[in-house]
């Protein structure tokens, strides 16, 4: 339990996805300018990680891995499909995001509308397969703490771009020089706020 | 389609396609794609042209399959199918770099496999490929590649030379003597988030000296 809550505090905190591997930014900065569309992505995000992360690591544990394919018989033991690693895990994301537009498109058609074209996108969402593979990378032991992990850097990723969205709603009333407008002074702001995030680096859980 | 063909293959307006993406249609600073990957590998020099030559070739490469198969494809599933040409040619250079190249490949860990979902690549086959001919798509896709691949280039020769003292490893710092008077190394600026702001200061220069791009809101 204790080790869950480590990899959960740590995705968000401490790996967080855009400040310190700078994932998902294409969304994250073309998103951000209202709080309420900001936090309408994220969730979508999460969800995504949540149910692409299991279903990946799964595939990954019993398919791909170097091995992992003995129990069809003694046969199969030295076969290595790790190159295709890459394909099926954005076939499943690509998969489970066509899934999410039409739940979404269903339930909430005003989400739906506000999210627009970025909704597709998530497919693309680098942290997504970003995730994937670091879930990959970092060999978890079990699906849980695969799961946990993935629920947590959604829930980072989430807590970034609504931080964002927030500061620049601000930021409307600020006289900002012109050629930093827009673009230009987000990714500065960005900036700033990865610093304020290294000071979670140091953190033993 | 006839006086298409006639068309010399690097006429004006193929040119300004290669050459567009360098500046006024800069792919990272302008249309805001690809900026997930420009960050992480600009630590250092050498990551940053492998990664810069690796989009180029795969933006280039599926630019001319989807140009060549568009009027093929299904509008509904276009994204998988776009999604699966990417990935096998994002396989195809991450075995490459792992055979030729592995400590470089090594460093660039989970960003190789990342070009897959790297927005340039998809948004240059959504916006140009699926609408143009196989060889103006390419040279779209070269000069895409290349854009994003100057700024790359830029902001990991800054962040080498302030942050490490070096250029692709050689210690030019050192050589010139500029530890005797006292300098040291930033190392502020190996940081991910300097990353950021460089591109930032990029974004300001660019906008200053062409009134044009600036945002207006």
């Amino acid at each position: 339990m204790e080790n869950l809550l480590n990899i959960f505090i740590k995705s968000i905190f401490v790996d967080n996805m855009i400040f310190a591997f700078f994932l998902g930014m294409c969304s994250y900065l073309a998103v951000s300018k209202t709080v309420k569309t900001s936090i309408g992505l994220g969730i979508a995000v999460i969800f995504v990680l949540l149910i692409t992360i299991p279903v990946n690591f799964m595939l990954e544990k019993y398919i791909l891995k170097k091995g992992a394919l003995t129990w069809l018989g003694e046969g199969f033991a030295d076969l290595d499909l790790s190159f295709l690693t890459f394909m099926v895990f954005i076939a499943i994301i690509a998969a489970m995001v066509q899934l999410v537009e039409m739940v979404i498109e269903k339930f909430s058609p005003a989400l739906y509308n506000s999210l627009g074209i970025f909704l597709p996108l998530i497919a693309v969402n680098c942290a997504i397969l970003g995730a994937a593979l670091f879930m990959q990378e970092r060999e978890y032991e079990n699906v849980i703490e695969a799961t946990v992990f993935g629920v947590g850097s959604g829930v980072g990723w989430m807590l970034a771009i609504v931080s964002l969205a927030a500061i620049r709603e601000k930021l409307r009333y600020s006289n900002v020089p012109d050629p930093l407008k827009g673009l230009g002074i987000t990714f500065i702001l960005t900036g700033l706020m990865a610093i304020a995030f290294m000071g979670f680096m140091g953190i033993k859980l | 389609m006839s006086n298409q063909e006639k068309e010399p293959m690097f006429s004006a307006k193929n040119l300004k396609l290669l050459t567009d993406p360098f500046g006024n249609n800069n792919p990272i600073t302008v249309q805001v794609l690809g900026i997930c990957s420009a960050l992480a590998v600009t630590v250092k020099l050498k990551p940053a042209i492998v990664m810069a030559l690796s989009v180029t070739i795969v933006t280039a490469v599926s630019n001319v399959v989807i140009a060549a198969m568009r009027k093929y494809i299904p509008d509904r599933i276009r994204i998988i199918v776009q999604l699966v040409i990417i990935a096998t040619m994002v396989i195809l250079v991450d075995q490459f770099l792992k055979a030729f190249v592995f400590d470089v490949s090594k460093q660039l860990s989970v960003f190789v496999g990342l070009i897959i979902t790297n927005c340039i690549i998809m948004g240059r086959l959504e916006a140009f490929a699926m609408a143009n001919k196989p060889w103006p798509s390419f040279i779209d896709g070269l000069g895409n590649g290349a854009g994003y691949g100057l700024i790359l280039i830029v902001v990991s020769f800054f962040r080498e030379l302030l942050g490490s003292g070096t250029i692709l490893g050689f210690p030019v710092l050192e050589k010139l003597g500029v530890y005797s008077v006292g300098y040291e190394n930033n190392g502020m600026v190996i940081l991910p988030p300097m990353a950021l702001i460089f591109i930032g200061l990029i974004i300001w220069i660019q906008r200053s000296r062409n009134k044009s791009l600036v945002e207006h809101k």
